[in-house]
């Protein structure tokens, strides 16, 4: 005799983990791969400043807005911020989260109270809907976004919403509510490399080749 | 030749770079370059989002240059793009963009949405997508040896009567000088007197200096088109002459996009480094000051502002030079909101002041300017670019403001401590 | 048989007094969660109901369940519930053996057909039927045999339940649950490796008042796996706080931190040891410093490893990732190979223009 729930937390932690992470990562070192070899020809021109100085140091300063930005998007800007922080915080700062990173690449850090991880989620769920309001009113917004936007967006907020749903016992069995939330999870590690969380990725290499670019140049970036 | 789809398609496809696939791996359609593009701002209209600008190349990029998207376009996801999408994308390319680069500074990926601007033109510009009025320009200078037709007559014209103001010699072809001088077609016509002014900077500082026959033109049409075959011919020329010449550096003068197409741009379209330096002519007269070669004999007394010139500020890093010489002749220089790098664009650079049909987009973006101008309320502006001046007067002239807009060489000049004009 | 003493005689006879007996059956009361007002009827039916037949069959098991159940250190009252029914074949317990245990079997069967009850420790293996035989008869053909005529079938113990450590990988027996086999009885599942001992006696004491309690979706009487360790266990609170053993001896352990990242099960796994305990409430696993292993639930030996957490992935991820980083690289590679060429293919074909070229002519 089975327990269906458990079956099904049993394949998430199994054969839905592997396959997750295989796309996860082998997607994402194909598209960095080719992104990478595509190369750039040499610059001839005389440089004025360093390129890969500028390159490390815009990778860094391009997460703080210059001044006077944020009154004219303060709902992307800080929507922006909040459920970034906020869902790293539920991710990285969880106790049974933090056991499985150290699993895959064997780094651990001190685990946060879960009444910080949960205000995070709902603090990330918020702000999460904040943009999701922003994205279909605000004209330039609606304009630019697409099914994959609001695909990655869903994704985003399923573990957030189950994972909440699973910690409390809010609804349903406890043992079907973690196998989706850890289903939810892979979901999002499948659709990575095929949309733009590779921005989570990428983020690195594109602030650094726009750093490079103006920094060759002398010029801020 | 004609100019065919292929041909252009052709075109895009060499410009595909890393960073190129990097950027469009990494937008988030996040809508921030939309709020720092002045043609967005003024407007409100959502076509005008920088990232939107770029969906061609996108879609190009991810059929032709992604497994997944090679891949997806098997199955009918990622279509190619048409003829009829380039016409439909000729004025968000042209109209609407000056390659200010403030979307470029703003993109929280970090994405280089003007570099990728620039990049489209080529494709625009080989299929025969390109403004009328940017190719009549291009065929003028090709033929002719400037954007306004042939310019030698007013040229000398200028020089003689340079010569005569300031007493001093002015050489064309001269060899074995150190600093070789274009000037652009904007300069020659309107802004002459910074023929004068330069001269008696280059007396007072001892800068040997000429001016060459063949190549005086400063301005590439070629990098406004996006055409690197005809700027790269129009730069080839300014290369052979001062190489000719045996001069050590050729200064680029007050204009935009000459300083990008001779400083940056050039070594990588004829495909080998110069045999001379490029020196914007403002990095030169701040370092003739840091040398101490400029001595001033009293400040102008007006309030004055400044306004840096897009490509050579933002984009091309000459930031504080500006500002040292400002400090060093008015005494009552005040800034505007949003000085220095991310100061906004006049609304006329990249091509988009020749374009007709965008006269009133670009009234409508000069907004942005013009709010500036309206809360500091000087008595004059200063700029660095002659593009920039003559955008600035029309646009101030169209927008009711009376403000007189002034060039910084001239400015340095008129209190240059310098002998008066003795007879040569 | 029938005629054995009845309980009252017998608490008697071992020096518990009636209020002893009273006592037992309000704590049974209350935690099979009852009113207080059913424990007289609880006591009631203890005393007086008349003793139905119970035949007990061990199939592949340890016999634990029957040792958790019978074993003490002191004389307690649960062994006594054996004497509120008529226990009429235990393997271990039994004094017939050989031919006349199997006719006192056949026997109990024939005289009380349809009112006895089954209870069934140990897992039913059909790989291959001679695995487990029982006076030449095996297993599988003595439950179907002996499941004919019972009134409901008790499978005490996770093997009877679920098939349990037989039935774990590769399960070279082919083991199976009661479940698996009967499908018109009615079955109670009373899972554990083993049960506590007065879940067991409290299901028979249920059994015997009020009939079949209220099963969950496994079958497990509600009263006793209603809930999980995690909700019930006292080292909550270091959950909570993000405090974690990360070692049987390190500072977490030596301080009584949730045993999460030890690999413990609690979340997960429906039993009442972190209330009702073992040995009279003395401690449970998780007191004791161990992470519970989940052995109430099915296929508990091959849920991932007893150390490795719950949200750890429990299958051999990492070389398939490996692998997948590999091949990610070689198809980058050749995606880039090919858009390179692509670009080769473009720049080749390039066609230098100068200014007169730019526009279309017919």
């Amino acid at each position: 005799m089975n327990d269906p729930y458990f079956d099904l937390l049993m394949w998430a932690r199994g054969p839905g983990f592997t396959i997750a992470l295989v796309v996860l990562a082998g997607g994402i070192i194909l598209r960095l791969t080719e992104i990478l070899f595509l190369g750039r020809k040499t610059d001839l021109a005389p440089a004025k400043g360093n390129a890969v100085v500028a390159g490390l140091k815009t990778i860094f300063t391009r997460s703080v807005p210059r001044e006077g930005l944020v009154k004219f998007s303060p709902v992307t800007y800080i929507g922006g911020y909040v459920f970034h922080i906020a869902f790293f915080i539920a991710f990285l700062l969880f106790g049974p989260h933090i056991a499985l990173i150290k699993s895959v690449i064997g780094l651990s850090w001190p685990d946060a109270g879960r009444v910080i991880i949960e205000s995070a989620a709902v603090i990330a769920l918020v702000a999460m809907l904040a943009l999701l309001y922003s994205r279909i009113t605000d004209p330039v917004r609606r304009s630019i976004s697409g099914f994959q936007d609001y695909l990655v967006w869903v994704l985003t907020v399923l573990p957030l919403i189950t994972g909440y749903i699973a910690v409390n016992k809010l609804i349903g069995d406890g043992t079907l509510m973690m196998a989706l939330h850890i289903l939810s999870a892979e979901m999002l590690m499948i659709a990575f490399p095929f949309t733009k969380l590779m921005h989570a990725v990428t983020f690195i290499t594109s602030r650094y080749y726009n750093g490079a670019i103006q920094g060759r140049k002398g010029a801020e970036s | 030749m004609t100019a065919t789809f292929e041909r252009g398609l052709n075109a895009l496809r060499e410009q595909i770079d890393a960073p190129v696939a990097s950027f469009f791996s990494s937008c988030v359609s996040c809508g921030l370059c939309a709020e720092a593009c002045i043609f967005y701002r003024e407007t409100g209209d959502p076509k005008y989002t920088p990232i939107h600008k770029l969906d061609l190349m996108r879609r190009l990029w991810k059929r032709e240059f992604t497994v997944f998207g090679r891949l997806g376009s098997l199955i009918g996801l990622s279509p190619q793009i048409t003829d009829d999408d380039l016409t439909e994308w000729e004025d968000l390319i042209y109209d609407s963009c000056t390659m200010c680069g403030r979307c470029s500074m703003v993109c929280p990926v970090g994405n280089d949405l003007t570099m990728m601007l620039r990049k489209m033109r080529e494709g625009m510009s080989a299929s025969g997508h390109a403004p009328a009025e940017l190719i009549g320009a291009a065929e003028r200078h090709t033929d002719l040896g400037s954007p306004m037709g042939e310019l030698h007559p007013a040229l000398h014209a200028q020089v003689r009567h340079a010569i005569k103001n300031t007493g001093i010699e002015i050489t064309f072809d001269e060899p074995g000088v150190d600093y070789m001088a274009i000037y652009s077609a904007q300069e020659i016509a309107e802004y002459p007197d910074v023929i004068g002014a330069m001269a008696r900077i280059f007396k007072k500082a001892g800068v040997s200096w000429t001016i060459s026959n063949d190549a005086f033109e400063a301005t590439n049409v070629g990098v406004q088109l996006g055409n690197r075959d005809v700027a790269r011919t129009l730069v080839q020329r300014v290369v052979d002459a001062a190489e000719k010449l045996g001069v050590k550096y050729v200064i680029s003068p007050e204009c935009g996009h000459a300083y990008q197409a001779m400083r940056w741009e050039g070594p990588n379209l004829i495909g080998r480094p110069y045999k001379f330096g490029v020196v914007h002519i403002i990095e030169l007269l701040d370092q003739l000051r840091a040398e101490g070669k400029l001595t001033l004999k009293g400040k102008d007394k007006r309030k004055l502002t400044f306004h840096d010139p897009c490509q050579i500020n933002r984009r091309g890093g000459i930031n504080a030079e500006p500002r040292r010489l400002m400090n060093m002749v008015a005494d009552n220089f005040v800034e505007t909101d949003d000085a220095g790098t991310m100061n906004w664009c006049c609304s006329g650079g990249g091509g988009a002041g020749a374009i007709e049909r965008g006269a009133d987009l670009r009234f409508k973006a000069f907004n942005s300017k013009k709010r500036q101008f309206e809360k500091v309320n000087p008595d004059s502006i200063v700029t660095m670019c002659a593009y920039c001046h003559h955008t600035l007067d029309e646009q101030l002239e169209a927008h009711g403001m009376e403000t007189e807009v002034l060039g910084l060489t001239e400015l340095i000049a008129e209190y240059l401590d310098d002998e008066p004009a003795a007879n040569a | 048989m029938t005629d054995k003493p009845m309980l009252p005689d017998l608490m008697r006879a071992h020096g518990i007094s009636r209020r002893g007996f009273l006592k037992y059956c309000a704590s049974l009361t209350s935690l099979m969660a009852l009113s207080p007002a059913m424990m007289p009827k609880v006591a009631y039916a203890l005393e007086n109901a008349p003793r139905p037949s119970v035949i007990w069959l061990s199939f592949q098991e340890c016999t634990g369940c029957t040792e958790s159940l019978t074993r003490s250190h002191a004389p307690t009252i649960e062994d006594l519930i054996f004497n509120a029914v008529s226990l009429d074949y235990h393997h271990t317990l039994q004094a017939a053996s050989g031919h006349q245990a199997e006719a006192a079997r056949t026997e109990a069967m024939q005289a009380n057909y349809g009112k006895y009850l089954l209870v069934v420790d140990g897992s039913i293996p059909i790989g291959d039927e001679g695995y487990s035989c029982i006076a030449g008869v095996s297993n599988l053909q003595m439950l179907k045999e002996t499941a004919a005529g019972a009134a409901a079938i008790v499978a005490v113990g996770t093997c009877a339940a679920y098939g349990g450590i037989p039935h774990a990988n590769p399960n070279p027996t082919g083991a199976v649950s009661v479940s698996d086999i009967i499908k018109d009885k009615p079955i109670i599942n009373v899972p554990g490796c083993p049960p506590i001992p007065v879940v067991m006696t409290g299901v028979l004491a249920h059994f015997l008042t009020f009939g079949i309690p209220e099963l969950d979706v496994l079958n497990r009487p509600k009263a006793f796996y209603g809930e999980t360790i995690h909700d019930r266990c006292y080292r909550r609170p270091f959950y909570d706080k993000g405090l974690f053993a990360e070692g049987f001896d390190d500072e977490g352990a030596r301080e009584g931190w949730c045993l999460y990242k030890m690999g413990c099960k609690g979340p997960t796994t429906r039993s009442v040891c972190a209330t009702v305990k073992w040995n009279d409430g003395t401690s449970f696993p998780i007191q004791s410093g161990h992470p519970c292993l989940g052995c109430t639930e099915p296929n508990f030996w091959d849920n991932g490893g007893f150390y490795k957490p719950l949200s750890v992935p429990a299958g051999d991820y990492r070389k398939a990732a490996l692998e997948a980083i590999a091949v990610g690289v070689v198809a980058g590679a050749a995606g880039a190979g090919l858009a390179r060429a692509n670009k080769s293919r473009a720049a080749k074909a390039h066609e230098k223009v100068d200014a007169h070229d730019l526009e279309r002519k017919s």
